[in-house]
Protein backbone atom coordinates (compact mmCIF):
# COMPACT_ATOMS: atom_id res chain seq x y z
CA UNK A 1 0.00 0.00 0.00
CA UNK A 2 1.15 3.53 -0.81
CA UNK A 3 -0.99 5.93 0.60
CA UNK A 4 -0.53 8.75 2.22
CA UNK A 5 -1.79 11.77 3.60
CA UNK A 6 -0.28 15.39 3.69
CA UNK A 7 -1.08 18.15 6.27
CA UNK A 8 -0.02 21.73 5.45
CA UNK A 9 0.83 24.44 7.68
CA UNK A 10 2.03 28.17 6.99
CA UNK A 11 3.77 28.84 10.15
CA UNK A 12 3.34 32.58 10.98
CA UNK A 13 7.08 33.90 11.87
CA UNK A 14 5.41 37.29 13.56
CA UNK A 15 3.19 35.75 16.68
CA UNK A 16 4.81 34.06 19.37
CA UNK A 17 1.32 33.18 20.73
CA UNK A 18 0.53 31.02 18.01
CA UNK A 19 3.43 28.99 17.58
CA UNK A 20 2.53 25.89 18.57
CA UNK A 21 -1.21 25.76 16.99
CA UNK A 22 0.79 23.48 14.29
CA UNK A 23 1.86 20.74 16.61
CA UNK A 24 -1.54 20.91 18.39
CA UNK A 25 -3.43 20.40 14.95
CA UNK A 26 -1.32 17.70 14.17
CA UNK A 27 -1.38 16.26 18.00
CA UNK A 28 -5.33 16.03 16.90
CA UNK A 29 -5.21 14.34 13.28
CA UNK A 30 -2.76 11.63 14.46
CA UNK A 31 -4.95 10.74 17.43
CA UNK A 32 -8.30 10.60 15.22
CA UNK A 33 -5.48 8.23 13.10
CA UNK A 34 -5.62 5.53 15.97
CA UNK A 35 -1.31 6.04 15.92
CA UNK A 36 0.41 5.24 19.49
CA UNK A 37 0.46 7.71 21.71
CA UNK A 38 3.99 7.37 22.20
CA UNK A 39 4.69 8.41 18.68
CA UNK A 40 2.33 11.16 18.82
CA UNK A 41 3.86 12.70 21.72
CA UNK A 42 7.19 12.18 19.32
CA UNK A 43 6.07 13.66 15.89
CA UNK A 44 4.37 16.50 18.27
CA UNK A 45 7.25 17.32 20.26
CA UNK A 46 9.76 17.43 17.16
CA UNK A 47 6.93 19.99 15.58
CA UNK A 48 6.72 22.11 18.52
CA UNK A 49 10.37 22.10 18.91
CA UNK A 50 11.18 23.17 14.73
CA UNK A 51 7.59 25.42 14.82
CA UNK A 52 9.60 27.46 17.31
CA UNK A 53 12.69 27.59 15.62
CA UNK A 54 11.03 28.89 12.81
CA UNK A 55 9.19 31.57 14.23
CA UNK A 56 12.18 32.88 16.32
CA UNK A 57 15.06 32.34 13.71
CA UNK A 58 13.33 31.92 10.63
CA UNK A 59 10.14 34.44 10.31
CA UNK A 60 8.20 31.94 9.89
CA UNK A 61 7.85 29.01 7.21
CA UNK A 62 6.01 26.03 6.32
CA UNK A 63 5.24 22.87 7.37
CA UNK A 64 4.35 19.35 5.91
CA UNK A 65 3.38 16.55 8.01
CA UNK A 66 2.87 13.13 5.95
CA UNK A 67 1.83 10.10 7.30
CA UNK A 68 3.03 6.90 5.31
CA UNK A 69 2.07 3.66 6.60
CA UNK A 70 5.64 2.91 7.73
CA UNK A 71 6.49 6.24 8.92
CA UNK A 72 5.95 9.72 9.36
CA UNK A 73 7.34 12.21 7.57
CA UNK A 74 8.21 15.89 8.68
CA UNK A 75 9.75 18.49 6.59
CA UNK A 76 9.79 22.27 8.03
CA UNK A 77 11.29 24.85 5.46
CA UNK A 78 12.23 28.46 6.05
CA UNK A 79 13.70 30.61 4.26
CA UNK A 80 15.48 32.48 6.92
CA UNK A 81 19.28 33.34 7.51
CA UNK A 82 20.35 29.46 7.35
CA UNK A 83 22.66 27.46 9.75
CA UNK A 84 25.91 28.45 10.04
CA UNK A 85 27.75 25.51 11.75
CA UNK A 86 25.35 23.15 11.96
CA UNK A 87 27.45 21.02 14.58
CA UNK A 88 27.59 23.52 17.21
CA UNK A 89 23.64 24.33 16.32
CA UNK A 90 23.66 20.50 17.22
CA UNK A 91 24.63 21.34 20.83
CA UNK A 92 22.65 21.00 23.80
CA UNK A 93 22.30 24.97 25.15
CA UNK A 94 23.64 26.66 22.50
CA UNK A 95 21.70 29.22 21.35
CA UNK A 96 21.75 32.39 18.78
CA UNK A 97 18.17 33.71 20.16
CA UNK A 98 18.19 37.62 21.27
CA UNK A 99 18.17 37.90 24.63
CA UNK A 100 14.16 39.32 23.81
CA UNK A 101 13.44 35.81 22.47
CA UNK A 102 15.29 34.54 25.67
CA UNK A 103 13.39 37.17 28.18
CA UNK A 104 10.23 35.19 26.48
CA UNK A 105 11.41 31.69 27.69
CA UNK A 106 12.85 30.81 24.16
CA UNK A 107 16.16 30.14 23.09
CA UNK A 108 16.94 27.23 25.71
CA UNK A 109 19.39 25.95 23.28
CA UNK A 110 17.50 22.19 23.13
CA UNK A 111 15.45 22.96 19.75
CA UNK A 112 17.45 20.91 17.17
CA UNK A 113 18.79 18.52 19.95
CA UNK A 114 15.05 17.66 20.95
CA UNK A 115 14.04 17.20 17.71
CA UNK A 116 17.05 14.87 16.68
CA UNK A 117 16.29 12.97 19.99
CA UNK A 118 12.75 12.46 19.17
CA UNK A 119 12.77 11.54 15.71
CA UNK A 120 14.40 8.63 14.27
CA UNK A 121 16.15 10.24 11.41
CA UNK A 122 16.89 14.11 10.70
CA UNK A 123 18.61 15.82 7.87
CA UNK A 124 19.61 19.35 7.70
CA UNK A 125 19.41 21.48 4.13
CA UNK A 126 20.74 24.56 5.03
CA UNK A 127 22.49 27.79 3.22
CA UNK A 128 23.82 30.72 4.90
CA UNK A 129 21.02 33.81 3.81
CA UNK A 130 19.32 31.66 1.81
CA UNK A 131 17.46 29.42 4.48
CA UNK A 132 16.54 25.74 6.13
CA UNK A 133 15.31 22.37 5.32
CA UNK A 134 14.13 20.03 8.27
CA UNK A 135 13.40 16.74 7.39
CA UNK A 136 12.61 14.13 9.81
CA UNK A 137 10.95 10.56 10.45
CA UNK A 138 9.03 8.47 13.28
CA UNK A 139 9.15 5.42 12.05
CA UNK A 140 5.55 3.59 12.88
CA UNK A 141 6.80 0.24 12.54
CA UNK A 142 9.48 -1.83 15.04
CA UNK B 1 -15.63 -1.05 25.37
CA UNK B 2 -16.70 -0.70 29.25
CA UNK B 3 -19.92 1.48 29.47
CA UNK B 4 -19.34 4.43 31.57
CA UNK B 5 -22.28 5.53 33.98
CA UNK B 6 -22.81 9.33 33.36
CA UNK B 7 -24.22 11.58 36.26
CA UNK B 8 -24.87 14.67 33.35
CA UNK B 9 -28.64 13.88 32.51
CA UNK B 10 -30.68 15.74 29.83
CA UNK B 11 -34.58 16.52 30.27
CA UNK B 12 -36.00 16.26 26.44
CA UNK B 13 -38.64 18.47 27.76
CA UNK B 14 -37.11 21.33 28.25
CA UNK B 15 -34.47 21.26 25.74
CA UNK B 16 -34.71 23.85 22.79
CA UNK B 17 -32.05 22.59 20.95
CA UNK B 18 -30.61 26.12 21.19
CA UNK B 19 -26.64 24.84 20.67
CA UNK B 20 -25.22 26.53 23.79
CA UNK B 21 -24.08 23.25 25.69
CA UNK B 22 -22.87 21.48 22.53
CA UNK B 23 -20.59 24.42 21.41
CA UNK B 24 -19.28 25.30 24.79
CA UNK B 25 -18.46 21.07 25.73
CA UNK B 26 -15.26 20.68 25.49
CA UNK B 27 -14.71 17.16 24.42
CA UNK B 28 -17.42 18.16 21.01
CA UNK B 29 -19.39 14.94 22.80
CA UNK B 30 -23.12 16.45 22.08
CA UNK B 31 -25.00 16.70 19.06
CA UNK B 32 -28.30 18.57 18.47
CA UNK B 33 -30.86 16.11 16.61
CA UNK B 34 -34.75 15.98 15.87
CA UNK B 35 -34.87 19.52 18.00
CA UNK B 36 -32.78 18.63 21.03
CA UNK B 37 -29.14 17.69 22.63
CA UNK B 38 -28.00 14.45 22.54
CA UNK B 39 -25.38 13.23 24.67
CA UNK B 40 -21.84 11.06 23.32
CA UNK B 41 -21.64 8.73 26.77
CA UNK B 42 -18.36 7.72 25.23
CA UNK B 43 -16.56 11.39 24.97
CA UNK B 44 -18.92 12.83 27.93
CA UNK B 45 -15.99 13.24 30.71
CA UNK B 46 -18.87 15.03 33.45
CA UNK B 47 -17.49 18.54 33.85
CA UNK B 48 -20.88 19.89 33.68
CA UNK B 49 -20.52 22.65 31.45
CA UNK B 50 -23.18 22.09 29.73
CA UNK B 51 -25.10 22.20 32.53
CA UNK B 52 -23.71 26.04 33.51
CA UNK B 53 -23.92 26.98 30.43
CA UNK B 54 -27.93 25.64 29.51
CA UNK B 55 -30.38 28.63 29.50
CA UNK B 56 -33.69 26.45 29.76
CA UNK B 57 -32.26 24.25 32.77
CA UNK B 58 -32.77 20.92 31.03
CA UNK B 59 -29.06 19.44 32.01
CA UNK B 60 -29.10 18.52 35.44
CA UNK B 61 -26.87 16.18 37.33
CA UNK B 62 -28.12 13.20 38.59
CA UNK B 63 -27.64 12.29 42.51
CA UNK B 64 -29.38 10.03 45.07
CA UNK B 65 -32.26 11.78 47.49
CA UNK B 66 -30.72 11.99 51.36
CA UNK B 67 -34.93 10.76 51.73
CA UNK B 68 -34.82 7.81 49.85
CA UNK B 69 -31.90 6.49 51.92
CA UNK B 70 -33.03 6.51 55.32
CA UNK B 71 -33.03 2.79 55.43
CA UNK B 72 -29.00 3.02 56.46
CA UNK B 73 -29.21 2.45 60.45
CA UNK B 74 -25.67 4.54 60.81
CA UNK B 75 -26.01 7.28 58.60
CA UNK B 76 -21.93 9.25 58.23
CA UNK B 77 -22.20 12.36 56.32
CA UNK B 78 -19.36 13.30 54.11
CA UNK B 79 -19.00 16.80 53.50
CA UNK B 80 -16.50 18.56 51.24
CA UNK B 81 -14.84 21.80 52.55
CA UNK B 82 -16.39 23.59 49.41
CA UNK B 83 -19.80 23.41 51.81
CA UNK B 84 -18.23 25.37 54.23
CA UNK B 85 -17.95 28.10 52.13
CA UNK B 86 -22.06 28.37 51.30
CA UNK B 87 -23.23 30.31 54.16
CA UNK B 88 -23.52 33.92 54.12
CA UNK B 89 -21.70 35.33 58.07
CA UNK B 90 -20.44 31.79 58.36
CA UNK B 91 -16.92 32.08 60.79
CA UNK B 92 -17.35 28.32 62.29
CA UNK B 93 -17.52 25.55 60.74
CA UNK B 94 -18.98 23.56 63.62
CA UNK B 95 -22.43 25.20 63.64
CA UNK B 96 -22.75 23.32 59.77
CA UNK B 97 -21.27 19.93 61.57
CA UNK B 98 -24.47 19.88 63.66
CA UNK B 99 -26.77 21.31 61.76
CA UNK B 100 -25.71 18.00 59.86
CA UNK B 101 -26.65 16.11 63.17
CA UNK B 102 -29.74 17.99 63.50
CA UNK B 103 -30.81 16.68 59.74
CA UNK B 104 -30.63 13.35 60.13
CA UNK B 105 -27.13 12.05 60.17
CA UNK B 106 -25.88 10.36 62.59
CA UNK B 107 -21.40 10.84 62.50
CA UNK B 108 -20.23 13.29 60.13
CA UNK B 109 -16.48 12.77 58.53
CA UNK B 110 -15.02 15.64 56.90
CA UNK B 111 -13.43 15.22 54.18
CA UNK B 112 -11.02 17.81 54.42
CA UNK B 113 -9.60 15.62 57.43
CA UNK B 114 -9.21 12.80 54.84
CA UNK B 115 -7.52 15.65 52.34
CA UNK B 116 -4.57 17.02 55.26
CA UNK B 117 -3.65 13.08 55.53
CA UNK B 118 -3.60 12.73 51.66
CA UNK B 119 -1.53 16.68 51.59
CA UNK B 120 0.55 14.55 54.16
CA UNK B 121 1.37 11.54 51.97
CA UNK B 122 1.60 13.36 48.60
CA UNK B 123 4.30 15.07 50.38
CA UNK B 124 6.00 11.29 50.93
CA UNK B 125 4.74 10.21 47.43
CA UNK B 126 6.77 13.33 45.67
CA UNK B 127 10.23 11.69 47.32
CA UNK B 128 9.95 8.28 45.97
CA UNK B 129 13.09 7.61 43.59
CA UNK B 130 11.50 7.42 39.86
CA UNK B 131 8.33 8.36 39.20
CA UNK B 132 6.88 10.28 36.59
CA UNK B 133 7.30 14.03 37.49
CA UNK B 134 5.28 16.43 37.33
CA UNK B 135 2.88 14.51 39.48
CA UNK B 136 -0.84 15.18 38.84
CA UNK B 137 -3.62 15.57 40.96
CA UNK B 138 -5.72 12.85 41.31
CA UNK B 139 -8.91 14.76 43.44
CA UNK B 140 -10.66 15.98 40.17
CA UNK B 141 -12.45 13.08 38.23
CA UNK B 142 -12.95 14.96 35.24
CA UNK B 143 -9.32 15.41 35.11
CA UNK B 144 -8.15 11.81 35.49
CA UNK B 145 -10.86 11.08 32.84
CA UNK B 146 -9.92 13.57 30.13
CA UNK B 147 -6.33 12.15 30.63
CA UNK B 148 -7.84 8.63 30.20
CA UNK B 149 -9.15 9.69 27.00
CA UNK B 150 -7.07 12.55 25.51
CA UNK B 151 -3.55 11.98 27.14
CA UNK B 152 -2.84 8.54 27.44
CA UNK B 153 0.92 9.56 27.78
CA UNK B 154 0.51 11.08 30.62
CA UNK B 155 -1.65 8.34 32.60
CA UNK B 156 1.57 7.47 34.59
CA UNK B 157 2.10 10.62 35.97
CA UNK B 158 -1.36 11.03 38.18
CA UNK B 159 -0.54 10.41 41.39
CA UNK B 160 -1.86 7.12 42.40
CA UNK B 161 -3.76 7.87 45.78
CA UNK B 162 -7.05 7.96 46.56
CA UNK B 163 -9.20 11.24 46.83
CA UNK B 164 -9.76 12.32 50.04
CA UNK B 165 -13.55 11.79 49.37
CA UNK B 166 -12.44 8.21 49.41
CA UNK B 167 -9.99 8.05 52.22
CA UNK B 168 -13.11 9.84 53.75
CA UNK B 169 -15.24 6.71 53.23
CA UNK B 170 -12.73 4.49 54.37
CA UNK B 171 -12.09 5.60 57.50
CA UNK B 172 -15.28 7.29 58.53
CA UNK B 173 -16.69 2.97 57.82
CA UNK B 174 -13.60 2.21 60.19
CA UNK B 175 -14.62 4.32 62.67
CA UNK B 176 -17.92 3.37 62.64
CA UNK B 177 -17.08 0.07 63.00
CA UNK B 178 -14.94 0.49 66.00
CA UNK B 179 -17.36 2.66 67.68
CA UNK B 180 -20.27 0.08 67.40
CA UNK B 181 -19.13 -2.92 66.74
CA UNK B 182 -23.18 -4.11 66.84
CA UNK B 183 -23.14 -2.48 63.55
CA UNK B 184 -23.37 -4.70 60.06
CA UNK B 185 -21.21 -3.62 57.36
CA UNK B 186 -24.36 -3.02 55.27
CA UNK B 187 -26.17 -1.06 57.82
CA UNK B 188 -23.32 1.80 57.67
CA UNK B 189 -23.62 4.57 54.47
CA UNK B 190 -21.66 7.24 53.88
CA UNK B 191 -22.85 9.90 51.90
CA UNK B 192 -20.80 12.13 49.88
CA UNK B 193 -22.61 15.54 49.75
CA UNK B 194 -21.00 16.74 46.14
CA UNK B 195 -20.17 20.15 45.03
CA UNK B 196 -20.20 18.16 41.31
CA UNK B 197 -21.39 16.04 38.24
CA UNK B 198 -18.13 14.28 38.24
CA UNK B 199 -17.70 12.86 41.75
CA UNK B 200 -20.60 11.40 41.32
CA UNK B 201 -19.73 9.47 38.34
CA UNK B 202 -16.94 8.79 39.89
CA UNK B 203 -18.12 7.10 42.72
CA UNK B 204 -20.67 5.37 40.37
CA UNK B 205 -18.04 3.91 37.89
CA UNK B 206 -15.02 3.34 40.18
CA UNK B 207 -11.74 4.50 38.51
CA UNK B 208 -9.93 1.42 37.43
CA UNK B 209 -10.74 -1.62 39.59
CA UNK B 210 -10.70 0.53 42.54
CA UNK B 211 -14.72 0.80 44.28
CA UNK B 212 -15.71 3.43 45.37
CA UNK B 213 -16.27 3.11 49.31
CA UNK B 214 -19.09 6.37 49.08
CA UNK B 215 -22.17 4.53 49.54
CA UNK B 216 -24.98 7.09 48.72
CA UNK B 217 -24.19 10.60 46.52
CA UNK B 218 -26.28 13.76 47.88
CA UNK B 219 -26.09 16.92 46.35
CA UNK B 220 -24.28 20.06 47.72
CA UNK B 221 -27.67 21.85 47.08
CA UNK B 222 -29.90 19.77 48.54
CA UNK B 223 -27.91 19.60 51.52
CA UNK B 224 -27.76 23.03 51.83
CA UNK B 225 -31.40 23.88 51.85
CA UNK B 226 -32.09 21.33 54.22
CA UNK B 227 -28.86 23.17 56.62
CA UNK B 228 -30.68 26.68 56.22
CA UNK B 229 -33.14 25.00 57.72
CA UNK B 230 -32.21 23.74 60.75
CA UNK B 231 -29.04 25.30 61.54
CA UNK B 232 -29.09 27.48 64.48
CA UNK B 233 -27.01 30.43 65.41
CA UNK B 234 -28.26 31.38 68.98
CA UNK B 235 -26.14 28.66 70.55
CA UNK B 236 -22.60 28.48 70.60
CA UNK B 237 -22.34 24.67 68.90
CA UNK B 238 -19.71 22.31 70.64
CA UNK B 239 -16.36 21.75 68.50
CA UNK B 240 -16.37 18.57 66.41
CA UNK B 241 -14.16 19.84 63.74
CA UNK B 242 -11.11 17.87 63.12
CA UNK B 243 -9.43 19.61 60.06
CA UNK B 244 -7.23 23.05 60.13
CA UNK B 245 -6.62 25.55 57.30
CA UNK B 246 -5.04 23.02 54.71
CA UNK B 247 -8.18 20.66 54.51
CA UNK B 248 -10.38 23.55 53.96
CA UNK B 249 -8.17 25.08 51.55
CA UNK B 250 -8.39 22.03 49.20
CA UNK B 251 -11.74 23.29 48.42
CA UNK B 252 -10.89 26.38 46.13
CA UNK B 253 -7.65 26.34 43.23
CA UNK B 254 -4.27 25.96 44.77
CA UNK B 255 -5.12 24.79 48.14
CA UNK B 256 -4.00 21.21 47.55
CA UNK B 257 -0.46 22.38 46.03
CA UNK B 258 0.04 24.82 48.96
CA UNK B 259 -0.36 22.57 51.22
CA UNK B 260 2.51 20.71 49.67
CA UNK B 261 5.42 22.90 51.11
CA UNK B 262 7.15 23.22 47.98
CA UNK B 263 7.07 25.97 45.47
CA UNK B 264 7.84 23.62 42.19
CA UNK B 265 4.00 23.42 41.83
CA UNK B 266 1.03 24.38 38.80
CA UNK B 267 -2.35 24.85 39.96
CA UNK B 268 -4.77 25.53 36.59
CA UNK B 269 -8.02 25.90 36.75
CA UNK B 270 -10.86 25.75 34.26
CA UNK B 271 -11.21 23.12 31.59
CA UNK B 272 -10.46 24.98 28.75
CA UNK B 273 -7.02 25.94 31.12
CA UNK B 274 -6.54 22.52 32.24
CA UNK B 275 -6.58 21.10 28.74
CA UNK B 276 -4.13 23.59 27.56
CA UNK B 277 -1.80 22.55 30.62
CA UNK B 278 -2.07 19.08 30.19
CA UNK B 279 -1.19 19.40 26.43
CA UNK B 280 2.04 21.58 27.03
CA UNK B 281 2.97 18.79 29.71
CA UNK B 282 2.98 16.23 27.30
CA UNK B 283 5.10 18.55 24.79
CA UNK B 284 7.48 18.88 26.75
CA UNK B 285 7.70 22.98 27.32
CA UNK B 286 6.72 23.42 30.63
CA UNK B 287 8.85 24.35 33.59
CA UNK B 288 10.19 21.31 35.60
CA UNK B 289 7.32 21.09 37.87
CA UNK B 290 7.02 18.25 41.26
CA UNK B 291 3.24 18.69 41.10
CA UNK B 292 0.27 20.07 39.20
CA UNK B 293 -2.91 20.59 40.88
CA UNK B 294 -6.34 20.68 37.88
CA UNK B 295 -9.24 21.62 38.82
CA UNK B 296 -11.82 21.16 35.95
CA UNK B 297 -14.54 24.40 37.34
CA UNK B 298 -13.46 27.39 38.01
CA UNK B 299 -12.05 28.52 41.16
CA UNK B 300 -11.55 24.87 42.16
CA UNK B 301 -14.32 22.56 43.90
CA UNK B 302 -16.72 25.64 44.97
CA UNK B 303 -17.16 26.54 40.89
CA UNK B 304 -18.88 23.06 41.20
CA UNK B 305 -22.24 22.68 39.30
CA UNK B 306 -23.72 21.90 42.57
CA UNK B 307 -22.61 24.66 44.41
CA UNK B 308 -24.82 27.28 45.81
CA UNK B 309 -22.72 30.57 45.70
CA UNK B 310 -20.48 31.73 43.08
CA UNK B 311 -17.20 30.19 43.19
CA UNK B 312 -15.10 33.60 44.08
CA UNK B 313 -17.81 34.62 46.71
CA UNK B 314 -17.45 30.53 48.17
CA UNK B 315 -13.32 31.50 48.42
CA UNK B 316 -13.80 34.66 49.59
CA UNK B 317 -15.90 33.52 52.73
CA UNK B 318 -13.96 30.32 53.01
CA UNK B 319 -11.05 33.25 54.16
CA UNK B 320 -13.32 34.10 56.69
CA UNK B 321 -13.87 30.17 57.97
CA UNK B 322 -10.29 29.63 58.38
CA UNK B 323 -9.12 32.56 59.20
CA UNK B 324 -8.93 31.03 63.29
CA UNK B 325 -8.39 27.28 62.89
CA UNK B 326 -4.92 25.57 63.15
CA UNK B 327 -3.03 24.99 59.82
CA UNK B 328 -3.76 20.78 60.25
CA UNK B 329 -5.31 18.71 62.78
CA UNK B 330 -3.97 15.91 60.87
CA UNK B 331 -0.37 14.96 60.67
CA UNK B 332 1.15 11.52 59.69
CA UNK B 333 3.18 9.62 63.48
CA UNK B 334 6.68 10.79 62.39
CA UNK B 335 7.67 7.06 61.78
CA UNK B 336 5.01 6.94 59.20
CA UNK B 337 7.20 6.86 56.44
CA UNK B 338 5.31 4.75 54.10
CA UNK B 339 1.70 5.08 52.52
CA UNK B 340 -1.47 2.09 53.15
CA UNK B 341 -1.62 0.21 50.83
CA UNK B 342 -5.30 0.28 51.18
CA UNK B 343 -4.52 4.15 49.83
CA UNK B 344 -3.41 3.18 46.69
CA UNK B 345 -4.74 3.23 43.76
CA UNK B 346 -3.09 -0.30 41.91
CA UNK B 347 -5.23 0.19 38.14
CA UNK B 348 -5.83 3.12 36.06
CA UNK B 349 -8.58 3.34 33.65
CA UNK B 350 -7.33 1.79 30.19
CA UNK B 351 -6.59 4.37 27.23
CA UNK B 352 -10.11 4.85 25.40
CA UNK B 353 -8.82 6.27 21.67
CA UNK B 354 -12.76 7.92 21.62
CA UNK B 355 -11.31 10.24 18.69
CA UNK B 356 -9.89 7.49 16.35
CA UNK B 357 -11.94 7.41 12.95
CA UNK B 358 -11.39 3.45 12.35
CA UNK B 359 -9.12 0.77 13.66
CA UNK B 360 -7.33 0.08 10.46
CA UNK B 361 -4.79 3.08 9.66
CA UNK B 362 -5.45 2.66 5.98
CA UNK B 363 -9.48 2.99 6.56
CA UNK B 364 -8.75 5.72 8.87
CA UNK B 365 -6.52 7.84 6.58
CA UNK B 366 -8.89 7.44 3.53
CA UNK B 367 -11.15 8.63 6.13
CA UNK B 368 -9.37 11.66 6.82
CA UNK B 369 -9.00 12.83 3.21
CA UNK B 370 -12.25 12.56 3.05
CA UNK B 371 -13.05 14.51 5.94
CA UNK B 372 -10.27 17.09 4.89
CA UNK B 373 -11.59 17.43 1.28
CA UNK B 374 -15.49 18.28 3.01
CA UNK B 375 -13.99 20.01 5.57
CA UNK B 376 -12.98 22.65 2.32
CA UNK B 377 -15.80 23.38 1.06
CA UNK B 378 -17.27 24.45 4.13
CA UNK B 379 -17.77 28.42 5.56
CA UNK B 380 -15.51 27.59 8.36
CA UNK B 381 -17.95 29.86 10.51
CA UNK B 382 -18.48 27.20 13.09
CA UNK B 383 -22.27 28.33 13.60
CA UNK B 384 -23.32 25.19 15.14
CA UNK B 385 -26.72 25.11 12.76
CA UNK B 386 -26.64 22.07 11.27
CA UNK B 387 -26.31 20.24 14.83
CA UNK B 388 -22.23 19.78 14.97
CA UNK B 389 -20.49 22.12 17.25
CA UNK B 390 -17.82 22.69 14.19
CA UNK B 391 -17.10 22.75 10.15
CA UNK B 392 -14.99 19.97 11.37
CA UNK B 393 -16.88 18.11 13.67
CA UNK B 394 -19.90 18.36 10.51
CA UNK B 395 -17.31 16.80 8.32
CA UNK B 396 -16.47 14.46 10.51
CA UNK B 397 -19.87 13.35 11.70
CA UNK B 398 -20.50 12.67 7.76
CA UNK B 399 -17.24 10.84 7.31
CA UNK B 400 -18.10 8.41 10.30
CA UNK B 401 -21.91 7.73 9.33
CA UNK B 402 -23.15 10.05 12.27
CA UNK B 403 -25.69 11.39 10.36
CA UNK B 404 -27.16 10.83 7.15
CA UNK B 405 -25.05 11.58 4.31
CA UNK B 406 -27.19 13.80 2.73
CA UNK B 407 -26.96 16.00 5.58
CA UNK B 408 -26.40 19.74 4.01
CA UNK B 409 -24.98 22.65 5.72
CA UNK B 410 -27.44 25.29 6.78
CA UNK B 411 -25.02 27.83 5.45
CA UNK B 412 -24.38 26.52 1.85
CA UNK B 413 -27.87 25.56 1.21
CA UNK B 414 -28.88 29.15 2.09
CA UNK B 415 -26.45 30.85 -0.30
CA UNK B 416 -27.28 28.40 -2.99
CA UNK B 417 -30.80 28.85 -2.80
CA UNK B 418 -29.81 32.59 -2.83
CA UNK B 419 -28.14 32.13 -5.59
CA UNK B 420 -30.44 30.13 -7.92
CA UNK B 421 -33.07 32.31 -6.89
CA UNK B 422 -30.76 35.40 -8.01
CA UNK B 423 -30.27 33.61 -11.55
CA UNK B 424 -34.14 32.95 -11.57
CA UNK B 425 -35.22 37.01 -11.56
CA UNK B 426 -32.66 37.98 -13.98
Amino acid sequence: MNESLTFHFDVDGTDFTSAGQASANVKRSLRQLGLAPDIIRQVSIAMYEGEINMVIHAGGGEADVTVFEDKIEIVLKDHGPGIKDIDLAMQEGYSTATDTVRSLGFGAGMGLPNMKRYTDEMHIETEVGKGTTIKMYVNLTD
Amino acid sequence: MIHYKHSVELDVEKCTGCTACMRHCPTEAIRIKDGHAHIDTDRCIDCGECIRVCQSKAKKAMCSKFEHYQHYKWKIALPPPSLFGQFDGLDDVNYVIQGLKDIGFDDIFEVAKAAELVSAYTRLYLKIPGIKKPVISSACPVIARLISLRFPYLKDNIMPLLPPMEIAAILAKEKAKKEHPELKDEEIGTFFISPCAAKVSYIRNGYGDYKSNVDVVVSLSEIYFLLVGAMKKDKQPEIMTESGKVGIGWATSGGESSALLNDSYLAADGIENCIKILDQIENGNIPQLEFVELNACIGGCVGGVMTIENPFIAKTRLQTVRRYMPVSLNHLPADEKFIPEGYFLNTSPSYIPISRLSNNMGESMRMMAQIENIKKELPGIDCAACGSPTCRAFAEDLVRGKIPSDSKCVVLAQKNSEEENGNDSK
